[in-house]
């Protein structure tokens, strides 16, 4: 999100679901879409045999959108930079830039043209693994399109250079003058039903709601008129930072509201130690996860359907969540535990229901100002929507980039933070499988979708299994310099030689055992796509051979 | 100007529309079975024959074209004759005992044999009983309730393209008897979307888990967001003595038109999980206790203020959540900054 935010002025999807039905070719970089956002995947399918669209995947995994491709671009892992200049090296190179729309509405274009022009395409195939020719074509599919859309996920911002990887995107739309136009633009697509929501309300250490800054003196001067309490001026700790000041001490109390950091965090062994470390937790959740047990006092929350309340979500569309059940015991809404907590630290709250603590977010954050609950019985709105009359925006960037001009970077490849080398040998790449979600605490409980994938299997090239003796269904031994799990091989050609990957969800073979809370210096991402790892083969789990 | 006769009255239509698009348009409803509308499925099933002046015979409405000047009746006796007829066929065609189906109260062959007035339509005295497919633990197929629409077959390869219900190709008769041309899943491609469920006009494709929970008219359906990933599915919640039986698709509603994934469709469990949470847990010496909401709030506020008084504001941080609503983290922000008087509020964004 900080890339978009660097490069355009806003760090959300900037284009509609609705509208891949009429775009002409698709990027999808990053992203697993079937397994990840299944439902969205449909329409990009549907796009592609249906209406003829053109897709470009590019993954280092055979991801199964690759059935549906025009073109499949495999890279090593962490290289996306170089691949995306090799790009635009070819697409400026063949006149395929549109001139008109850099002149007119961006700047530092010759900057970055320096850059790409050193990425020659067979350079680019030194760096990524991905043949020139296939690279030029992908280019050409790209840069002729008059709509094309670009979608990604994690895949591209969970690297130490995540936040160049955004901006490089951002460059290639822009050279393309694929922006503020029905089927085109640069696309994140939220993993969590209420990611783009929780930025929105500011629950980020920078922004107060609607990303207004906290350093901002007019802002926060703003915030303490309407909440009647000082702010703090200074920008306050992200989630990995906070974990890290756990560790050394110098956060004492933390409050968790439905997280499970030890299972969904980077080097599970750092977040447990920083946990351990803490003077006093509190976890609020619907089950008693990983994270809860290690709480002094856990509150027991309300599920989505146990409430009412909104979740906002990828393509910014404001939506109602209803309540269709009454929770169990003595659970309450997050809304109402938060309250009660907040009076008796004496905040003095009188919310009595979530429309009205809604009613006080339109009036502190101008991109939802024009929302209610009444007009969301009968309309679908998507911010920013200022006022009553405004009919939301499904397009952003239409004439003008929220920053005014749209800012090209020149960024140069980087390796990732971790290499290979004698010791860990291998590529370790982490992601979801489609019928797991985040830490399995909804999906592991139910029947039938648990039962598809109830152990973790960890994907390995046929060369490498064949190497190691490693048979489908055997367990191995996976080590890194911060861990080792044992898991299930499953002998796969969805990865190259040298790349293994494990799932994320399995609390019995996590594998942010493994990963690196090596981090993004501006987004604070860590890398979970790239580590590296060493490979045993066991007799049996525990049992090494 | 593009107007045809529909029923004696004259209406307008655009260009390309069908006959069954432009009366619907103008409220006339013609009945259908087959017509799946995401997919341009059309054509199969023959229920919504209509007599057009000057055709040799009834055309469907769903795949001829509205044209100028045309006398359409789409109720004239002859039209209510066929219905009848292919109405009769369907039934007779396959085992249709509404007193023993799950679909009981949501069938279109149930609602149309009641339109129709079909009276004591016995089953083919040749009928070979056929298989029921009951192999995943999500979806059940009973071909003896199908009516061979191809609506479930159109659903997987059109609308979600997962292309896990290959097209009965050829003609039935040179298919292997009783499973050759019925519209068989390949569970080595299906992702267990349910698309084929919610798309079966009939009793024929169900949802496993809801077998036996409720019938149709038992439960209330709530609107709401699915809880799973940032698309924001619009789903029903079909809810019966305050437990959730079923989950569709909310049609023709942004951002999914009636879509669904596997998780959002049957991921429901965890709601009615034994070991949900359901008290207050205060751990002491290192086991958890059960307390009251006043006791483990008053802990709580006290705790975080004696940190704050003795380390400062800066020594607590809260992390909200990605999956609590707008509100929630609204609420959760307001009371880290004001409350604990700090900006160490963030959540999971990253991951």
């Amino acid at each position: 999100m900080a890339g978009l935010a660097v490069s355009l002025g806003s760090g959300a999807m900037t284009n509609s679901i609705a509208e891949m039905e009429d775009a002409e070719v698709f990027i999808v970089i990053g992203s697993n879409t079937t397994i990840a956002h299944p439902v969205l995947a449909t329409f990009v399918k549907q796009g592609v045999v249906r209406n003829g669209a053109k897709l470009i995947v590019i993954d280092p995994r055979r991801i199964p959108l690759v059935d549906q491709s025009t073109i499949w671009l495999r890279q090593r892992p962490g290289t996306d930079i170089a691949l995306i200049n090799g790009l635009m090296h070819t697409i400026i190179k063949e006149n395929l830039a549109n001139t008109a729309f850099i002149a007119e509405r961006c700047e530092n274009f010759e900057e970055m043209r320096k850059v790409v022009e050193t990425y020659t395409p067979e350079r680019v195939e030194k760096i990524t693994g991905i043949p020139a020719g296939d690279l030029i074509k992908a280019a050409r599919l790209y840069g002729q399109a008059n709509k094309a859309m670009i979608l990604y996920t994690m895949g591209i911002t969970q690297h130490t250079h995540g936040t160049d990887n955004v901006k490089s995107l951002a460059n290639l739309a822009m050279l393309t003058g694929n922006f503020g136009r029905p089927s085109t633009g640069v696309n994140p697509l939220r993993g969590q039903n209420n990611v783009q929501g929780a930025c929105d309300m500011g629950g980020l250490p920078n922004v107060l709601p609607g990303y207004q800054p906290v350093i901002n003196e007019t802002v926060r001067a703003k915030f303490e008129a309407l909440w009647k309490a000082p702010l703090d001026a200074k920008v306050g700790m992200t989630l990995t930072e906070a974990m890290a000041a756990a560790a050394d001490g110098r956060i004492k109390g933390v409050f968790i509201m439905g997280e499970n950091p030890v299972i969904s965090d980077a080097d599970t062994h750092h977040v447990l130690a920083a946990l351990k470390n803490l003077d006093f937790l509190v976890v609020q959740d619907i089950f008693l996860t990983e994270t809860a047990a290690l709480a002094d006092v856990v509150l027991p929350a309300a599920c989505f359907a146990e409430k009412d309340g909104t979740f906002s979500n990828t393509e910014r569309r404001v939506q109602r969540v209803r309540k269709a059940v009454e929770s169990p015991g003595q659970a309450l809404a997050d809304w109402q535990i938060l309250t009660a907590l907040a009076n008796r630290m004496g905040l003095n709250w009188e919310y009595e229901s979530p429309q009205a603590i809604f009613e006080e977010i339109a009036a502190v954050t101008p991109s939802y100002g024009g929302i209610t609950y009444d007009r969301l019985e009968n309309e679908t709105l998507q911010w920013p929507c200022p006022n009553a009359g405004h009919p939301g925006t499904p397009i952003l960037h239409v004439g003008q980039f929220s920053r005014g001009k749209g800012l090209f970077s020149p960024i140069e490849h980087q390796e990732p933070f971790e290499p290979t080398d004698e010791a860990y040998p291998m590529i370790l790449t982490t992601g979801r499988v489609l019928y797991q979600y985040h830490t399995r605490t909804m999906t592991g409980r139910c029947a039938g979708v648990n039962d598809m994938a109830p152990v973790a299997r960890m994907e390995m090239n046929p060369a490498d299994s064949a190497r190691m003796q490693v048979a489908d269904g055997e367990f191995v031994q996976v080590s890194s310099r911060r861990g080792h799990i044992d898991v299930m091989v499953e002998v796969s050609e969805s990865v190259r030689e040298g790349v293994v990957f494990i799932p994320f969800h399995y609390a019995d073979a996590s594998a942010n055992n493994l990963t690196i809370a090596a981090l993004d210096p501006v987004a604070k991402i860590p890398e979970y796509k790239v580590c590296a790892v060493k490979i045993e083969k066991m007799l049996q789990p525990g049992l090494p051979a | 100007m593009n107007t045809l006769t529909l029923n004696g009255k004259n209406i307008s239509f655009e260009p390309g529309q069908s006959i069954l698009e432009a009366a619907r348009t103008h409220g006339v409803v013609i009945p259908t079975l087959c017509h799946l509308q995401a997919a341009d499925h059309k054509g199969v099933c023959r229920i919504c024959v209509v007599e057009v002046q000057g055709a040799d015979r009834l055309l469907p409405a769903c795949a001829t074209p509205a044209g100028d000047g045309m006398v359409v009746e789409t109720h004239s006796s002859k039209v209510v004759q066929e219905r009848k007829m292919l109405l009769e066929l369907l039934v007779a065609s396959g085992d249709h005992n509404c007193l023993f189906c799950e679909s009981n109260g949501d069938c279109k062959l149930q609602s149309l044999v009641y339109e129709y007035g079909i009276k004591n339509v016995a089953r083919k005295s040749d009928y070979v009983p056929r298989p029921i497919d009951d192999v995943t633990p999500m979806i059940q197929r009973d071909f003896n309730k199908c009516v061979l629409c191809g609506r479930c077959v159109a659903a997987c390869n059109d609308v979600q393209v997962n292309n896990a219900i290959p097209y009965p190709f050829g003609r039935r008769e040179d298919k292997p008897p009783v499973t050759g041309w019925l519209p068989v899943a390949d569970y080595d491609r299906c992702v267990h979307c349910g698309e084929c469920v919610q798309a079966c006009p009939v009793g024929a494709l169900l949802e496993k888990k809801a077998l036996g929970k409720a019938m149709t008219w038992q439960t209330q359906k709530v609107r709401t967001t699915c809880p799973y990933c940032g698309v924001g599915c619009q789903l029903w919640l079909h809810v019966k003595d305050n437990q959730v039986v079923k989950v569709t698709g909310v049609e023709d509603a942004l951002p999914n038109r009636g879509r669904l994934c596997v998780k959002g469709r049957f991921g429901y469990d965890f709601i009615n999980a034994p070991d949900r949470l359901t008290t207050p847990l205060i751990k002491e010496n290192g086991t958890f206790r059960e307390a009251s909401w006043d006791e483990a709030l008053d802990l709580v506020a006290a705790r975080f203020s004696e940190l704050k008084a003795a380390h400062g504001p800066q020594s607590l941080a809260g992390f909200t959540s990605a999956r609590a609503t707008n509100e929630e983290n609204y609420l959760m922000q307001k009371l880290v900054r004001t409350g604990f008087g700090t900006n160490n509020i963030d959540h999971c964004a990253r991951l």
